[in-house]
């Protein structure tokens, strides 16, 4: 394992601060043949719309795209549930060579008979696009016929990257708010929350800080989502958008057309948390009662969770830790907040993060980090061992790769089961990484077993 | 939860899948791919299509999944995707070092029809694939059959594609699995030791997806078949493949091409088929069985007696995929059990008419479908209910919603461990899912008893 050398293509995408000049090559398209950690189109479209438990989610095309999506993701509902079951029209060899459509119009008619949605979200897949079914046009049929909204969502998986399949939900999600016909009006001292899934029910936590600031909210996109609420989406003042990847698009449409302004936050760590709030609050100035509020809120909350983090940071005080995620922004926020911990961050990664971004996460971090675009199981293996980790952040394929090495895992993907955004959130996350950092069976491993040095390195 | 979205009354359905019990080919090719040593999985498709996979196999079996893919994009949709193939080859010999790498479709290539054979031909007359190295390939289109087919046709391909006959015996025999588990793997070769029959056994995933943890990350970890071994199962005495759907056409490809006699069974789950198994064993190397088989088929029959008021007419439902339903309710069956409702997701004419075989007791009083989905199961059992549910995951929704006793059984399982390590297959393996069956089952009778009649002794 000491000659894994690096993709000669890739090495753009790899920088170690301080070592060479900064120029990183992202925002391209995987090498074929890599063991790339990266999704596609439809897997982008399908994330972001899902949790809105009171439509239906159709997935035109062979099984597996069905089955691989099946209530993957805890996206919770406090309500109706309909987005956790799995539809799809199974196509089979024949609707291969006589298309489709037909079949497509049926299915959506019998489920609308029989489950009542308030709309419903047709996924197209790789093979939809290449037999040349027209989705758009069943769709505008059964629209007639049901008096529901019928959107069909393009999101053929060779299109592009996840992001390509975020802007297809985006713009599902701006054809649902475009039906709504009554005159649009804008509703004081109000937001919708853009890029919040209510993983670990999240969203509720969010929710409760800006009704605690007296600011309302308007639609969440689209966590505990629901079709009318989406639809009321052009009736607020401000939106404020989470997870920089998602729905950017959907807020830039929005600027565009209704002329409603949107900031970029991020609910993760006391730090980013803090300034989402006040941002909010600050755009509200003519409200002076609403910063005046947040203010109290912070001071409350952050007061409460301080002592609980410095109890944990003893423990945790130069750790090291690498972070391979989705979007940057996410690779920002746990920065901060590994820095709250009195972490290091020996290792920064993300899916589908731009130039601007890693110009961020380099300014961000110390001397010798690794930045990583669009990686791959060997040099996340390579980088973590080399550099020493004790902690690995990730998704599901990173998990027993930092697991079979001997290195603690925290999940900050849609595996999570905790909430982890907020204030309250910053303590779960604290836990979970004291739990796994300070686990004793790391002393177990080999690369921590004495004497040192021998069985250790790769 | 999805109770409430799940009628009792049953309505045909044309048009589409409810909650699936199967999903598509590919991940079953990436499976069997696995189980050879050295080998690189790839998937000739797009990007989501290999993430998708890996991340189901991660999440059932808790190890790294290793596989590349085609990384298809548009331009390779409407121009063919050989030029991503060749890099890939290129991509992966030069970085990844596999020994072989086996090469699945999807729907999408497939469909605009990639000649995979041609292009395998090229790189290996240019050089692509470097000498030594091997490729093997099949076709596993997602909009036929199911991930057991998908198995079923790799296995095949390893087969045909390096098989050689030099004429001279090596007096092993070949066995072909099915899709089961690494444990079951074991489980079959430790059988056929104690017969003191030589085998290739072969895809063979234990030591690859059950392997230890070493504090390396390892692309290819000890275990599985090897290539040499897959070259000499032409040289065999005859073939045992385990499961019609999974295993056939392997050994019927062997029989037909170079002449190895083969025999097909159902997989060796519970006592009646592990007798035949033994069987198979026994004529085909010419052994006698040892006492030591004798005597743990005596203790899986000693503990069905010993439990037998536990078992007698419990209502059963069952889903999965075809081989392992067939002898799973043959089990059942022989206890004194009644499986009531079968499912499979898997089409195949043949699974009607072997269940109605291995039931013939219970006459026409038995649901049972080829392919159906668990949408259909729920229904059946809310019509009428069970004592008792056998499925993978998936299962635990309707178990929930019912409140039924629930073992977890097949593919996938998301949210338990010890599937890769106990074996259900041999006489072992029997009394493991015995006892999984009546730890279910006699949970369930303490939780319910009323404190007079809460027993100590059962």
């Amino acid at each position: 394992m000491t000659s894994i050398s690096v993709l000669k293509q890739r090495e753009k995408q790899i920088y170690q601060k301080g070592k060479q000049p900064f120029e990183m090559t992202c925002d391209t398209k995987s090498l074929a043949g890599a063991v790339s950690q990266r999704a596609c189109v439809f897997c982008g479209s399908r994330v972001v719309l899902y949790p809105i438990a009171d439509a239906l989610h159709l997935i035109h095309g062979p099984i597996g795209c069905a089955s691989y999506t099946w209530d993957i993701r805890g996206a919770q509902s406090s309500g109706p549930e309909l987005h956790r079951m799995s539809f799809s029209t199974d196509l089979s060899e024949t609707d291969i060579i006589y298309g489709g459509e037909k079949k497509l119009k049926r299915a959506l008619l019998e489920l609308i008979d029989k489950y009542s949605p308030k709309a419903a979200f047709i996924y197209c897949t790789c093979i939809v696009g290449i037999i040349g079914d027209d989705v758009d046009a069943v769709c505008r049929q059964v629209e007639e016929e049901t008096h529901i909204p019928v959107i069909a969502v393009h999101s053929e998986g060779f299109k592009g990257t996840k992001k390509d399949g975020y802007k297809a939900a985006c713009d599902a999600l701006f054809s649902l708010i475009e039906r709504n016909k009554t005159p649009r009006i804008t509703i004081p001292d109000s937001i919708n929350i853009l890029g919040e899934f209510n993983i670990g029910g999240e969203t509720w936590m969010i929710k409760k800080y800006y009704e605690a600031m007296g600011v309302k909210v308007v639609s969440v996109i689209t966590g505990d989502g629901r079709v009318d609420e989406v639809m009321q989406a052009g009736n607020a003042a401000l939106n404020v958008v989470q997870c920089s990847g998602s729905v950017t698009h959907l807020a830039k449409q929005m600027e565009k057309e209704y002329g409603i302004p949107f900031i970029r936050v991020s609910y993760f760590g006391i730090e980013d948390t803090s300034d989402a709030l006040y941002q909010v609050a600050v755009f509200f100035d003519k409200n002076p009662e609403i910063l005046k509020k947040t203010q109290d809120l912070i001071k409350k909350e952050v007061q409460a969770i301080i002592p609980r983090l410095e109890t944990m940071k003893k423990d945790l005080e130069g750790k090291k830790a690498a972070i391979y995620v989705g979007g940057a922004f996410k690779a920002f926020s746990l920065i901060k907040a590994l820095k709250t911990l009195g972490m290091e961050v020996i290792l920064a990664g993300s899916q589908t993060g731009t130039q601007e971004d890693y110009e961020v996460l380099r300014q961000m971090c110390n001397e010798g980090t690794v930045i990583l675009d669009d990686s791959n199981p060997l040099e996340l293996a390579k980088y973590s061992v080399e550099k020493d980790a004790d902690l690995f952040i990730g998704g599901v394929k990173e998990r027993p790769i930092a697991y079979k090495m001997g290195i603690g895992f925290c999940d900050h993907n849609h595996e999570r089961k905790i909430p982890l955004v907020g204030f309250e959130g910053m303590v779960n996350f604290a836990k979970e990484v004291h739990g796994t950092v300070t686990s004793p069976v790391w002393d177990l491993v080999p690369r921590r077993q004495k004497p040192a040095g021998k069985e250790g390195a790769i | 939860m999805l109770l409430r979205h799940t009628p009792k009354e049953i309505k045909a359905r044309k048009a589409l899948a409810i909650n699936p019990a199967k999903t598509c080919q590919p991940i079953g090719a990436m499976y069997a791919g696995l189980g050879i040593h050295g080998c690189l999985p790839h998937s000739h498709g797009s990007q989501g299509c290999c993430a998708y996979h890996r991340s189901t196999l991660t999440r059932h079996y808790r190890e790294p999944i290793m596989a590349a893919t085609s990384s298809f994009t548009e331009g390779a949709s409407v121009f063919g995707g050989q030029a991503n193939l060749l890099q890939a080859f290129l991509t992966i010999f030069t970085t990844y070092d596999p020994d072989i790498v086996a090469v699945h479709t999807t729907c999408l290539s497939e469909t605009i029809g990639d000649d995979v054979n041609q292009i395998v031909k090229k790189a290996k007359a240019d050089g692509t694939i470097p000498e030594g190295k091997y490729v093997i390939h099949t076709p596993t289109p997602s909009y036929v059959g199911s991930h057991v087919t998908g198995f079923s046709n790799m296995v095949k391909a390893m087969a045909v594609q390096l098989a050689e006959k030099t004429g001279k015996s090596n007096g092993k025999v070949n066995i072909v699995p099915g899709f089961v588990e690494p444990s079951d793997m074991v489980e079959m070769k430790r059988i056929a030791g104690m017969l003191g029959v030589e085998t290739i056994l072969f895809p063979d995933t234990s030591g690859i997806l059950n392997g230890p943890l070493t504090g390396k990350f390892q692309m290819y970890p000890k275990g599985g078949v090897t290539i040499d071994e897959l070259k000499r199962t032409g040289d065999s005495i005859g073939s045992i493949g385990l499961g019609a759907w999974a295993s056939a056409d392997a050994v019927r490809a062997l029989d037909t091409q170079l002449k190895v006699p083969c025999q097909v069974h159902d997989l060796p789950i519970g006592l009646l088929a592990t007798d035949r198994f033994v069987d198979a064993l026994r004529t085909v190397a010419g052994v006698s069985v040892p006492d030591t088989v004798t005597q743990e088929r005596g203790q899986l029959l000693d503990v069905i007696s010993d439990m037998q008021p536990h078992l007698y007419g419990k209502k059963v439902a069952i889903a999965g995929d075809p081989d392992q339903v067939i002898a799973l309710t043959e089990f059942l069956v022989t206890m004194g059990m009644k499986p009531v409702h079968i499912v499979t997701g898997t089409p195949g004419k043949a699974f009607t008419k072997r269940i109605k075989e291995v039931t013939a007791r219970f006459g026409d009083d038995i649901n049972v479908k080829g392919p159906g989905d668990l949408f259909l199961l729920h229904q059946w059992i809310k019509n009428e209910p069970v004592d008792l549910l056998i499925c993978n995951t998936y299962g635990k929704y309707i178990a929930r919603d019912e409140d039924i006793p629930f073992v977890r059984h097949g593919f996938p399982i998301l949210d338990r461990i010890g599937h890769s390590y106990f074996p259900s297959v041999g006489y072992k393996g029997g009394l493991h899912l015995l006892e999984k069956i009546l730890g279910a089952l006699m949970d369930r009778t303490d939780r319910d008893a009323p404190e007079e009649r809460f027993e100590l002794v059962e």
